[in-house]
């Protein structure tokens, strides 16, 4: 319960930082770091005492195996999750560089005092 | 241990939003995301550590990249104590929430696996794959896998559209001298 | 272009880092290309898998990037090429997939499971593994071009 509650403070943070803060680098930041709080949290609920890794090793038992091995579920979906973070990191990256093409600021106050 | 390097993340995140420098700030959040692939490694989960150190790098250099566009400080206001008392408030209020959510949930080491019990038993007879994660992702759950694959296409491609102010004129050789003498 | 000309360009000091960084990153590269292949290949026997490995192929390249410069890495693999790669592995994995629906349903593992532990088993399961690594190498290249070339192209003309 304490890791997750801690694990859930990082995910607030993020959303602090995510909603707070007028630099447009610190609200990417923002989202980072919720995603890897969400990662971390599912990998978290899926981990069993004492576990070992998903993965067969020639000459192991499958019997023993599947019932010591931890949860695949969750590692298979975040394994996905990372790499689509990638992806939209790159592509709000890409959102910013125009902002600051346009605006020539990365401050988001800034640029709505600068629209209207 | 666990708790330790929760910690560390923790302390890795208010740095990362507190500091001044942006480039600083940056490279706070690459030492969280190493944090959390070391949290991947010691809870059994190898496949995503590799994959996590992986694209900690990449993001970092795209980051950093897009932060040296300009002056790296960043831009705040001075600090007001009524929001700041607010937004710890909400996360007070936020964490009590979770604290009273995640008291149905499983306590921590005991999964509910009713599915992966089924893939960890007849995954290797079933597929014929050791790494069983593997197997989640590319035979039993593979269209997951291709509507992922559909989602980084995408993103790829609005952000060559975002990009690419030139239109499609121009020809490969036109665009490699066009780019010409870096730095 | 010419492979004089390229070598020409490789050993100009004025195009990208030091002399020190370019001779590591000349060695490194293709050690990291050959460990990106090894993790796409053996994905179904170790960790690691597509998506480690596409990641690593597209962090060389990006090494050749910022080692020697953006004008020797479009040369090797440019844009266009990137692009080609990426659809090239989106497609490989979609006809996977429709060869599965003859014999079943869309992405059945059609192909013989094979003795467990050794390198070619698991049926489909590595072939995907390898269109997956191309395609997610290939479109984070090209992203990273869009992101460092297209980019400062514009900032500099209009300044």
């Amino acid at each position: 319960m304490l890791l997750y509650i801690l694990n859930m403070l990082v995910f607030g943070l993020g959303l602090y930082c995510l909603i707070a803060k007028r630099h447009i680098i610190k609200k990417i930041i923002g989202m980072v770091i919720i995603e890897y709080s969400v990662n971390l949290f599912l990998i978290l609920v899926g981990y069993r005492i004492n576990g070992i890794a998903p993965i067969l090793s020639p000459g192991e038992n499958p019997i023993v195996f599947s019932q010591v091995a931890v949860d695949p579920l969750p590692q298979a979906l975040v394994l996905t999750s990372i790499v689509i973070g990638l992806g939209t990191l790159a592509l709000m990256a890409a959102y910013s560089i125009k902002l600051y093409e346009k605006y020539r600021t990365f401050d988001m106050s800034e640029i709505n005092r600068l629209k209207g | 241990m666990l708790e330790i390097i929760l910690i560390f993340i923790i302390v890795g995140t208010v740095i990362a939003i507190e500091t001044r420098n942006m480039l600083s700030s940056v490279i706070a959040v690459g030492a969280v995301g190493f944090g959390v692939s070391l949290m991947f490694l010691f809870l059994q989960a190898p496949d995503i550590a590799i994959t996590q150190v992986i694209v900690e790098i990449l993001s970092l250099i795209i980051l950093i990249r897009t932060t040296t566009y300009a002056d790296n400080e960043a831009i705040e206001k001075r600090l007001d104590t009524f929001a700041n008392m607010t937004g710890l408030i909400f996360l007070g209020l936020f964490l009590a929430f979770c604290y009273w959510a995640f008291s149905d949930l499983t306590s921590f080491g005991q999964p509910l696996m009713n599915v992966s019990q089924y893939y960890l038993s007849a995954g290797l007879t079933d597929t014929g794959a050791a790494n069983i994660v593997a197997a989640v992702i590319l035979d039993y759950r593979a269209y997951d896998t291709l509507g992922e694959a559909i989602v980084i296409f995408t993103s790829i491609l609005g952000a060559f559209v975002l990009l690419r102010t030139k239109g499609k004129k121009k020809t490969e050789e036109k665009d490699i001298e066009k780019v010409g003498i870096p730095e | 272009m010419k492979k004089e000309k390229i070598k020409e360009l490789i050993e100009d000091p004025n195009l990208g880092m030091t002399l020190i960084v370019k001779t590591v990153a000349r060695i490194t590269i293709a050690l990291i290309l050959l460990y990106g292949f090894y993790i796409i290949i053996y994905g179904h026997l170790t960790p690691g898998g597509g998506f480690a490995g596409g990641v690593i192929l597209a962090i060389a390249y990006t090494l050749m990037m910022l080692a020697f410069s953006r004008r020797i890495a479009l040369v090797k693999l440019s844009d266009f090429w990137a692009s080609i790669w990426d659809n090239i592995g989106m497609l490989a994995f979609i006809v996977i997939g429709f060869v599965g629906l003859g014999f079943g349903y869309f992405l059945f593992n059609f192909l013989s499971k094979g003795k467990p532990f050794s390198l070619i088993s698991a049926g489909i399961i590595p072939l995907l593994n390898l269109s997956i690594g191309i395609k997610i190498g290939a479109a984070l290249y090209a992203i990273f071009i869009g992101l460092s070339i297209y980019g400062r192209l514009v900032l500099e003309e209009e300044e």
